[in-house]
Parts: C-alpha cells; sequence; structure tokens
C-alpha cells in the first residue's frame, strides 16, 4: 500500500512538467509576442527601442533552455510576475478571486452529491419501473444541455419572473443558490448514472448473495455493504470530472457575474495577458493532478480491495 | 440487459437520430436557398417583433430573422464540427500509421505525446491554447483538433499493431498484396465502425464545445449567426425576450444529444468501447 501510494504521488511530477514545456512551447510557437502584448496591455506605442528593452526584461532574448529552466524555476516558487494588464502580481490578484470560485465549486460537489446518490440508488432500486425512466431521462438530457443555457434558463424563470432570488453577482446565501445549481446539474446526471450502474453490478456480486441468504435486511444490505462500495467511483469520477467543473464553473461565472477566477481568466485571454492565463492552466492542472491523487487515496480507504488488486479502478 | 434499454439503444434510436440528423445537416447545407431572410442584414424597423407570417420565430434586437439565423448556425455548427472531425482524423490517421507501422522509438514518443494531450482536461487545453492563439474561429478550430487527433491516433495504432500480425494480414502479404492493398482492402474496413463511433461522438463534443466557446465570446464572433454567439447577443433581452436565448439552446440540446445518443446506439451495436 505504501509504494502504491508512493507510486502514485510521483506520477504527478511528469504530468506538471508535461503541461509546463506545453505551455513554453506554445507562447514561444504562437503568434503573440510577450513584450508585444504587454506593451499592448499597457497602452505604450511599440517601437524597436522599447521592445527590446522589454524582451530582454522578460528573458526572451536568451536560450531557449534557459528560458524554459527559469521559468520551471519561478513555477515552484509560484512567482506567475505580473499581469500585463493592471502591472500587479498575477498571485496576489488570484488569490482574491479563488475564493469565489473554490465556493462556487464545493457548493456544487456537495450539492451534487447530496442529490444524485439518491436518484442512483432510487433508480437501482426501482429498475425499469417509472420512476427509474424518469430519472435516466432526466440525467440523460442533463449531460446534453449548454451549462450557459440551462443558466439563463433558471435565471429567467427564478430570479427574473418569480423574483424569488437574486439575478446575478455574489454577496449572500441567496446568490449561491442558483450558480451552484446550474454547475452542479450536469455532474448530478453523470453521477445519477455512474451510481445507478454500479449499485446494480454490486447487486449481482455475491456478498450480497450471501447476506441475503444470512437473512439480514435488504435495507441493510443495500445502505451498509453496497452504497459504501457504490460510492467509490463517484470519488474518482470527481477527479476525472474536475476538468469538465472548472470549465463549467468559468462559464457560470460569466452567466451569473460570479466574481471568481473565471471570469478573470476570460478577461485575461481577451487582453492577452499571458502570465494570468499561464497561472489559470498551470494552476488547473494541478488541482486535477493533486484531486486524482486525493480521489485515489480516498477510494482506496473506501474500497480496500483496490489495493489487494494492486491498481486503481477507471471511473 | 433489461427490454428497454435494449429497446432504447437499439435501431430505433439509430433510425431517429441518424434522420434527425440528417435533416439538420440538409438544413445547413440549403442555408443560403431555404432562409427566408439575410441572416445578418439589419432592420431596426422591424425589431424585436413576434412571429408572424413574414417572420416564423420573430426578429431579434436588430430585426434580424430569427429563423434564418438558426438555419445558418447549423451550417456553421455542423460545417465546423465536420472540418474538426476531419482534420482529427487527417491528423490521427497519419500519426497512428505512422506510429504503428514504424514501432520502435517514433512510435513510444508519439504514444507518450497522445498520453500527455489525454491527461490534460481537454477543455482546460483548449482555453490555454485560445489564450495563446487568441479568440477567433480558425484558432478555435485549430485549438479543438489539437486535443482530438489523440483518440484517432491511438485507435488506429492500437488496431494496427493488433492486425498487422493477423493470420488474414499474414495472408494477404504472402500472396503478394501491397502495403497500400493490404491498409485499403482489409484494415480501413476493420476500423470503419470505430471511426464513425468516435466521429459521431466528437462532433456532438465539438458543437458544444464550439458554442460554449462563442458564448463566452472567444469563438465565433457577431454578427456571425453561431448559436452560442447568439445566446450571447440575447442575454441582454433576457427580461423581455427570453426566447432569443431559448431557441438556440434548444437547437444546441438537440443536435448534441442526437450525436451523443447515436454515437452510444453505435457504440452498442458494434461492440466498440468508446474513446474517452
Amino acid at each position: 500500500m505504501g509504494v502504491y501510494i508512493g507510486k502514485r504521488v510521483l506520477a504527478i511530477i511528469p504530468i506538471i512538467l508535461f503541461s509546463s514545456l506545453l505551455m513554453f512551447v506554445m507562447i514561444r510557437v504562437g503568434p503573440v509576442d510577450p513584450a508585444e502584448a504587454y506593451l499592448a496591455a499597457a497602452h505604450i506605442q511599440p517601437d524597436d527601442e522599447v521592445l527590446a528593452a522589454k524582451r530582454h526584461e522578460f528573458g526572451l532574448d536568451q536560450p531557449l533552455l534557459t528560458q524554459y529552466v527559469q521559468s520551471l524555476g519561478r513555477l515552484l516558487r509560484l512567482d506567475f510576475g505580473h499581469s500585463y494588464l493592471s502591472n500587479m502580481p498575477v498571485w496576489g490578484e488570484v488569490a482574491q478571486k479563488l475564493p469565489a470560485t473554490l465556493q462556487l465549486a464545493s457548493a456544487s460537489i456537495v450539492l451534487a452529491l447530496v442529490v444524485s446518490i439518491p436518484l442512483g440508488v432510487l433508480a437501482a432500486i426501482y429498475k425499469n419501473r417509472l420512476l427509474d425512466h424518469v430519472i435516466r431521462v432526466f440525467a440523460y438530457i442533463g449531460a446534453c444541455v449548454p451549462v450557459f443555457w440551462i443558466g439563463y434558463l433558471l435565471m429567467f424563470f427564478i430570479s427574473v419572473k418569480l423574483e424569488w432570488l437574486p439575478v446575478e453577482g455574489r454577496g449572500s446565501v441567496q446568490h449561491l443558490i442558483l450558480p451552484s445549481i446550474t454547475l452542479a446539474l450536469w455532474l448530478i446526471a453523470i453521477y445519477a448514472r455512474l451510481l445507478r450502474t454500479t449499485v446494480l453490478e454490486e447487486l449481482k456480486e455475491a456478498y450480497v448473495r450471501y447476506a441475503r441468504a444470512r437473512g439480514i435486511k435488504e435495507r441493510v444490505i443495500l445502505y451498509k455493504y453496497v452504497l459504501r462500495i457504490a460510492i467509490a467511483p463517484l470519488i474518482t469520477g470527481l477527479g476525472i470530472n474536475l476538468g469538465k467543473l472548472l470549465t463549467g464553473a468559468i462559464i457560470v461565472e460569466q452567466v451569473f457575474s460570479w466574481p471568481g477566477f473565471g471570469r478573470y481568466f476570460i478577461e485575461a485571454i481577451i487582453n492577452r495577458d499571458i502570465p494570468v492565463i499561464q497561472c489559470y492552466v498551470m494552476l488547473s492542472v494541478c488541482v486535477i493532478a493533486g484531486s486524482n491523487l486525493i480521489a485515489d487515496l480516498l477510494q482506496l480507504f473506501l474500497d480496500p480491495r483496490i489495493a489487494r488488486k494492486g491498481r486503481a479502478s477507471q471511473g | 440487459m433489461n427490454n428497454l434499454s435494449s429497446r432504447f439503444k437499439g435501431k430505433r434510436v439509430i433510425m431517429i437520430c441518424g434522420s434527425l440528423l440528417i435533416l439538420f445537416g440538409l438544413a445547413g447545407l440549403l442555408a443560403p436557398w431555404i432562409s427566408p431572410h439575410d441572416p445578418i442584414r439589419v432592420n431596426l424597423a422591424a425589431k424585436l417583433s413576434p412571429p408572424s407570417w413574414e417572420y416564423l420565430l420573430g426578429t431579434d434586437q436588430l430585426g434580424r430573422d430569427n429563423l434564418s439565423r438558426l438555419l445558418y448556425g447549423t451550417r456553421i455548427s455542423l460545417g465546423f464540427a465536420s472540418l474538426i472531425f476531419a482534420a482529427s482524423l487527417g491528423v490521427g490517421l497519419l500519426a497512428g500509421v505512422v506510429s504503428g507501422y514504424s514501432g520502435g522509438w517514433l512510435d513510444a514518443a508519439l504514444m507518450r505525446l497522445c498520453d500527455g494531450i489525454m491527461s490534460f482536461p481537454s477543455m482546460i487545453l483548449v482555453f490555454g491554447l485560445i489564450g495563446i492563439l487568441g479568440p477567433g474561429l480558425s484558432q478555435l478550430v485549430i485549438a479543438l483538433m489539437l486535443v482530438q487527433w489523440v483518440y484517432f491516433a491511438r485507435m488506429f495504432r492500437n488496431m494496427i499493431v493488433s492486425l498487422k500480425e493477423r493470420n488474414f494480414i499474414t495472408a494477404a502479404r504472402i500472396s503478394g498484396s501491397s502495403p497500400w492493398q493490404i491498409m485499403s482492402r482489409h484494415l480501413i474496413p476493420n476500423i470503419l465502425p470505430s471511426i464513425v463511433v468516435i466521429g459521431t461522438l466528437e462532433m456532438g463534443w465539438a458543437i458544444m464545445d464550439i458554442s460554449a466557446m462563442s458564448f463566452l465570446g472567444l469563438g465565433v464572433q457577431a454578427p456571425t449567426p453561431e448559436w452560442g454567439a447568439m445566446l450571447n447577443e440575447g442575454k441582454s433581452f433576457i427580461r423581455n425576450h427570453p426566447e432569443l436565448m431559448l431557441y438556440p439552446g434548444l437547437m444546441i440540446i438537440m443536435v448534441v444529444a442526437s450525436f451523443n445518443l447515436l454515437g452510444e446506439a453505435l457504440s452498442e451495436r458494434y461492440g466498440i468501447k468508446r474513446g474517452s
């Protein structure tokens, strides 16, 4: 088990190295010269002299390998440089925007778990009955609906027509409700389907037959044994789906004017603020790699059979 | 399997989704001839008019015909998704065939590259690429293509490696077929179902991604009638004219759901594990 955990931790390093290399290469190969982008964002008329000075300041006149090693070094120190637009340290600005995004994402994850676990279990218990069909149709549609569309639909009916909740912005708990529902819907759809399948599969296992033969109540079997194992793929699934959750958060933040990292990132893309873009991509890669690791370890704890098989099952 | 599920995912789904998609495809192809109005001509006198015989689905804030814009939107979404599909298929085919036939270090390097791109959450990569290349439709097409080719490359490579040593290929080789003949007569027909399945699912993703990026203002730019961009333009009128957002959203759902259902039904029918 210790070896397994060690291997999983070490496996993160190549992912981060690869993504930093990819970012580095893309910025160098890409059509935008960072020095020019900086001057454009700062509204400075570029001439050759200013450009050369800026290039020297950014280290763009040094050999590529030196540049890459330096950028890796800065990454390790969590130094993402200064925003071209505001000239403030990127990390400081991000630290300001991050709590809003984390709040939105965690609220959605909690909501998704709270809603999808009963839905998935109900669908499995009432397999092929009306309730099952309703849940599955909902789950099917939920996975195909664009996040931004469902967000505006909710906003229209609940905030504009019924005036129950504020239309946009952040502040009170009421502000959090619609954005987190919007972001969670898609995750609920995936989870309900996944849980239904795993519960049905687990119910066919030998230990369930054994428990039934021993006369243990169906409800106890379901909640005490089956559910514990069926939840494990949801957790690994979260690690896998976190990328989509992050991009979903970008869209939800845009729809509801939620002042988080995602909106900041979109502004940065439109203004060619390369340090901010780089920071967003690298941070999301680290977050995703880290949460995949945590998900694997949690799953190990929930379903010890995995360690004996010596591998993490894929969700 | 239970009977509803097999009925649900069976022939009927393929028929319904297939014909719906053919209908959408025709609507997109024929948009310039069947659209009642010019999709980008501004007519402020008729702005935000309700549905009428003249404008079957009403007009938007600039007096442009909603129906015509939706039809042209079909053309753009399906057109560019097909372009992305074709490009990623081409690049994937090339990389996969090179990888599968050559083996050795080239194979290892190409497959590690695929692993790297697959381990990256695809939309984050698309956002990063758009961030560096800049917003715009051609950049978006390139970014989506760069994320999607790996699935084809992996598929082609694995199939070639596993088929290379199979008896019927050896028989063909012994009987004197050229590599090209082996490819076109034996290998390609074997992998066609997988191409169709992966392609169908990728079309759905591509349409969803194009609309999401255009909605954010990073893909198709106004006044081009793309569904996501239309939604973005319509959002300021949510209070009184929610239909401006409703229509494009429904179009996206219908097309994406058709592609997804079709892809799943086909993969079940041919017994193919889906890529991703």
